[in-house]
């Protein structure tokens, strides 16, 4: 019997790689979008706004030449104290969103092993989303010591959710028969989480990292108008400062940076996530 | 077997298979078939009587391919010896071989998306080949495709079954299937399943694509198809 001859029939074709290539058209889109922006943005500061209220937005030359190219005038004036407190920021941004992704991960381990903790924690986390950080403001100074922390807390508590959740919906995203594969052969728990779950989530855990990636920069930024030093102080405190004293130029080019810092963390994280599954998640536009 | 919400699913069903014997099981949807594999291979306990099986040594083939997509084909087809703990040389050997024996070559480093479904299933039947099991439980492993790539895959999975001299118990809607592959072929009826019927298969091996045109294959094909018809009423 086992003599026979094993010759394999024909075999069918491998289906064709179609992938989203980037291409020149891709930037025409928000080329457009840009110009008519700024040519709003010029038609509010020169011609809708009224003469006493110009000052709070200058145009967009002038923001430029007063605000970006100015490297350093008085104390607080200038790109360079601005950009040495976008890094302030950037770095409580970074550190809490590292804070974010463990917890955040882990706890959507234990809640995807138990059904019983996924209800239990399921509401708090709900309640900690939609909390006004504001409000949180002087319970968070009466019980912790340290501007840094404080800062580090509002990170965590603005980006935890999108990480918790997306984590959480990925690991309980396995097939049955997938995860029937892994019991047949005796597979441990912790097996079952590496070599199936974990894998299996990674799109879910990326998208989620995309978004807590972005509520990180913000709640770096919203931490640092409730806490502050002296010293340098992130760049919340910063626009708020420029707010204070009518720096229009200033106050824009502050703003326009820390979005900067945000969208440069999105897309970082865009790429990492290309790198990471792009050969094998499939993307269906339905077209 | 009765689930906890009172359904008797199986009732009074016993069969033995050995070694080189293919055994195929045709039913009406919902009459319990799968549950007979389920119970064969643990993954659903029985509440009455016995099973007695290798179950080290079980090759499982589900209905889909059940191919981790974030895996290449090589290293899909490697994942129970991984889960055995064989080494990396080990596990890589083994794979090519059992790549070899579906006639994958050249896709080891293709991803599951980018093949058809006749290849993914050739890709799922090479990952349970491995770890060379003596008991085959397939739960119609063909019944998502086409025509001509489900014959296809039959006669590679009876060289398979001759290369290899398991023991093969595979659920199937198709009777053309049922007859062409197996040694036996029993007829269940539904709620509660129940073998109605057993036909024996005498067509010797090595089995080919004309014999599905043969008067004997018709007529034993007719015999079933109406025992069928009684299942279902």
């Amino acid at each position: 019997m086992s003599s026979t001859n094993v010759t394999p029939s024909p075999i069918d074709e491998v289906i064709p790689d179609k992938r989203d290539k980037f291409s020149f058209t891709d930037y025409i889109g928000p080329a457009i979008i840009f110009l008519v922006f700024i040519g709003i943005w010029y038609l509010f500061s020169t011609i809708v706004l009224p003469d006493q209220k110009r000052f709070l937005l200058p145009t967009p030359h002038k923001v430029v030449t007063d605000g970006f190219f100015v490297w350093h005038s008085g104390e607080r004036r200038g790109l360079q104290p601005i950009l040495l407190s976008l890094w302030d920021s950037a770095k409580i941004a970074l550190i809490g969103l590292s804070i974010t992704i463990v917890v955040g991960m882990s706890l959507a381990v234990l809640m995807s092993s138990s059904r019983w903790l996924e209800r239990a924690t399921w509401p708090y986390l709900v309640a900690i989303q939609s909390a006004p950080v504001l409000a949180l403001t002087p319970l968070i100074r009466a019980l912790i010591d340290g501007t840094q922390t404080q800062r580090l807390l509002v990170v965590v508590l603005i980006a935890m959710f999108p990480i918790v959740s997306n984590t959480l919906f990925g690991l309980l995203s396995a097939d049955k028969s997938q995860h029937e594969l892994f019991t047949l052969q005796g597979a441990s728990k912790w097996t079952r989480l590496v070599k199936l779950q974990f894998p299996a989530a990674l799109p879910n855990i990326f998208v989620g990292l995309r978004i807590s990636a972005g509520l990180a920069v913000i709640g770096a930024v919203v931490g640092d108008f409730y806490f502050r030093q002296g010293g340098v102080v992130g760049i919340g405190a910063q626009i708020d400062v420029y707010r204070n004293r009518l720096w229009g130029a200033e106050l824009i080019t502050a703003i326009i940076l820390a979005s900067t810092l945000g969208l440069v963390v999105f897309l970082f994280f865009g790429w990492v996530s290309r790198r990471a599954i792009g050969k094998w998640h499939i993307i269906n536009r339905g077209h | 077997m009765t689930f906890d919400e009172g359904t008797k699913a199986l009732d009074n069903v016993s069969l033995s298979i050995n070694a080189g014997e293919f055994v195929t099981v045709v039913g009406p949807s919902g009459c319990g078939k799968s549950t007979l594999l389920r119970i064969a291979s643990n993954l659903e306990a029985n509440t009455g009587g016995t099973c007695t099986i290798d179950r080290n040594s079980i090759g499982y083939v589900f209905q889909d391919a059940t191919l981790m997509p974030w895996r290449t084909v090589a290293r899909n087809v490697e994942l129970i010896a991984e889960l055995h703990k064989l080494n990396k040389s080990e596990r890589q050997k083994l794979a090519a071989e059992a790549i070899d024996l579906v006639g994958l070559n050249g896709f080891e480093d293709k991803y599951p998306r980018q093949l058809s479904g006749g290849m993914r299933m050739r890709a799922s039947l090479a990952r349970s080949l491995v770890m060379k099991p003596k008991v085959f439980l397939f739960d119609e492993p063909f019944g998502a495709l086409d025509e001509i790539t489900r014959e296809r895959l039959n006669d590679e999975l009876l060289r398979l079954f001759q290369h290899e001299g398991f023991a093969g118990l595979f659920i199937t809607h198709s009777i053309t299937e049922a007859v062409y592959m197996s040694t036996k072929v029993l007829v269940m009826s539904a709620r509660p399943g129940k073998i109605i019927a057993t036909f024996d298969v005498p067509f010797a091996y090595p089995r080919t694509h004309d014999l599905r045109y043969e008067p004997e294959f018709g007529e034993l094909c007719g015999k079933i198809s109406h025992a069928l018809r009684g299942a279902h009423e």
